[in-house]
């Protein structure tokens, strides 16, 4: 048990991790990253947690959630990824644009 | 004949449906748009059938490959979900329409495909009745909306699409790290089951924060507005319809659907539901102001969707003691708008098409000019004001009563002002659809079924006015306000 939670407990430390950088870093590529910390930290609270029951076969459903989810997060880097190389051949560089206009 | 129609498994059509359609878009290009015009509608059919099929046998069910849960997935359709999908299909067969005309070959070949993929995502997710598929599906919904955001290419589509992206993905991870702790917390991710297990505590309270947070800030609820306007406008017309209309309703429906289940029975007591209220009450005001104060007609329309969304959590802090008449008038709300707002993003892309920019104070006599697509306009304006006999009316009628009925008089006013200042914002666009600009410009024709598409999705608005008897009773299929519904 103590171990599992300690493993619960390092992931959510990195999806806070994974926030604080999404939100402070102005590059994108650093953003993408901090997104993909964020999702990683959610994946190790879920392994960890299959191990609540304490019995010897750990819970099978939560390993399906983190196969799941580990498509959605390529998938979702892959766009992530190619929208920020569109912006930057369009802009220049690979940060948001300013909010501000006319 | 009849015994036919009821053994198909509308559910599974609805999802695999679109995605056929949109894979084979990619297959044969040259026929796009027909493949694209052909699918919106056999979807449309699709809902009809289950609809049909939820009248006769009550809540739809259907175990996808027989395995049933936990580790297979249901699909599960009651009278709430089904007015979902209606709303859907309406709203894409009149963008389906729009679109034909408005996209040239080479952007038809990229829009169609993301715009089924788009389709599939949301018919699955209204399908969905478990916490983690809702997960998946509002990924697949996320991902083809900000590739449909991008679509036109350029500084601000890029950046704008870029922007929802990033918010996106974060309100979906909060989301996914709620599923994590509730199914740790309860042993299970089906909706019915969760409903019956949950009990308060730290688990359901971190669960709560973490998704309530990931669905507000997708749903664009004040403060966390701040990706909708920019993404909303600089998309393509047909594209902004479906979000404004569409996408963002889909994670408010997976918020109500949690609240009416797992969350509002708990909780709802303990001053959640009156944050709800407060923060969709700022959202009205301004959402209103800001509505106002744009010189941009499709900045104009994208924050009207902020102030719009403000009403439908208007309802929360009112639904403790009115039980089912808040919800139905969120749901009232919400469909209206979505009709309303598709209608009024289309406008929008016809008075570019016309006259090459979307600058309010240069629309030059389009009511001469365009009379179609102005009656279009304001038809859709008055069900976004409230004004009788339109569906938006019923829905804020219905809010405005109840909280006259319970005193609530910081919402009454509230509401009133939200009204006023939408008229505000519509009689601006309206008034200089008739005067003459200062300076005219070159214009171009406007496809005849542009123009019908908007006007017939505004009309779609107005005539929900007239239906409130049939659609409140077909949303009481399968009882799903019935958990907040008891509370006296």
């Amino acid at each position: 048990m103590s171990a599992a939670f300690l493993y619960a407990l390092v992931g959510m430390g990195l999806f806070s991790l994974g926030v604080y950088a999404l939100i402070v870093h102005a590059h994108l590529l650093r953003k993408i990253l901090a997104i993909n910390v964020m999702g990683s930290g959610i994946f190790l609270v879920l392994v960890a947690l299959a191990r609540r029951t304490g019995e010897a076969q750990p819970d099978a459903v939560p390993h399906a959630m983190v196969i799941t989810g580990i498509v959605v997060a390529i998938s979702a880097t892959a766009l992530a990824l190619t929208l920020m190389l569109k912006l930057a051949a369009e802009t220049g560089c690979a940060e948001l644009p300013d909010e501000k206009r006319e | 004949m009849g015994a036919e129609v009821s053994d198909i498994p509308w559910g599974l059509v609805l999802i695999l449906l679109p995605l056929m359609g949109g894979m084979a878009c990619f297959l044969w290009p040259r026929v796009t748009t027909m493949l694209g015009l052909v699918t919106v509608f056999g979807v449309a059919l699709s809902v009809a059938g289950l609809g049909w099929q939820i009248l006769e046998n009550g809540v739809y069910r259907h175990a996808v490959g027989g395995w049933g849960a936990p580790l297979g997935i249901d699909l599960y359709a009651d009278g709430l979900s089904l007015l979902m999908l209606t709303a859907t299909a309406l709203v894409g067969l009149g963008v389906s329409v729009y679109s034909a005309a408005y996209f040239r070959r080479e952007d038809a070949t990229r829009f169609w495909p993301l715009w089924l993929f788009l389709l599939a995502g949301l018919n699955a997710l209204f399908l969905s009745a478990d916490i983690f598929n809702l997960y998946v599906t509002l990924e697949l919904m996320g991902l083809a909306a900000v590739a449909l955001a991008a679509l036109t290419g350029g500084k601000d589509a890029l950046g704008g699409a870029m922007r929802y992206l990033l918010a996106a993905l974060l309100g979906s991870l909060a989301y996914l790290l709620g599923v994590a702790l509730l199914y740790h917390g309860f042993g299970t991710v089906d909706i019915t089951l969760l409903g019956q297990r949950v009990e308060s505590g730290p688990v359901l309270w971190a669960a709560l924060g973490l998704m309530g947070a990931g669905l507000l800030l997708k749903t664009a609820v004040f403060p966390l507005h701040f990706w909708l306007p920019p993404a909303h406008a600089s998309a393509p017309a047909p594209v902004s319809a479906l979000l404004s209309a569409l996408v963002v309703k889909a994670s408010f429906y997976i918020l109500l659907r949690l609240w009416l289940s797992i969350f509002g029975p708990l909780v709802g007591e303990e001053g959640v539901d009156t944050l709800l209220g407060l923060l969709g009450a700022t959202a009205v005001l301004w959402g209103s102001v800001q509505a106002l104060r744009q010189t941009r007609l499709k900045l104009l329309i994208a924050y009207s969707t902020v102030a719009q969304i403000g009403y439908l959590f208007l309802a929360f802090p009112l639904a403790a003691a009115a039980g089912v008449t808040a919800w139905h008038a969120v749901i009232y709300l919400a469909f209206s708008h979505a009709l309303a707002k598709a209608a009024m993003f289309l406008v929008a892309g016809n008075l570019l098409r016309f006259g090459g920019h979307d600058r309010i104070a240069d629309l030059d006599r389009v009511v001469q000019r365009l009379p179609l697509t102005t009656g279009a306009f304001a038809l859709a304006g008055v069900s976004i004001m409230g004004l009788p006999p339109s569906g938006g009316f019923i829905g804020k009628w219905l809010l405005l009563e109840m909280a006259l009925a319970q005193g609530r008089w910081d919402l009454v006013v509230v509401m009133i002002l939200g009204g006023l200042l939408a008229a505000g914002y519509i009689f601006k666009v309206l008034g200089r659809a008739f005067t003459q600009a200062e300076v005219t410009h070159k214009s171009r024709a406007v496809p005849a079924c542009m123009e019908w598409a908007a006007l017939l999705l505004a009309i779609g608005a107005v005539l929900l006015g007239f239906l409130a008897v049939p659609v409140l009773s077909v949303v009481g299929i399968g009882d799903p306000f019935g958990v907040s519904g008891v509370r006296p």
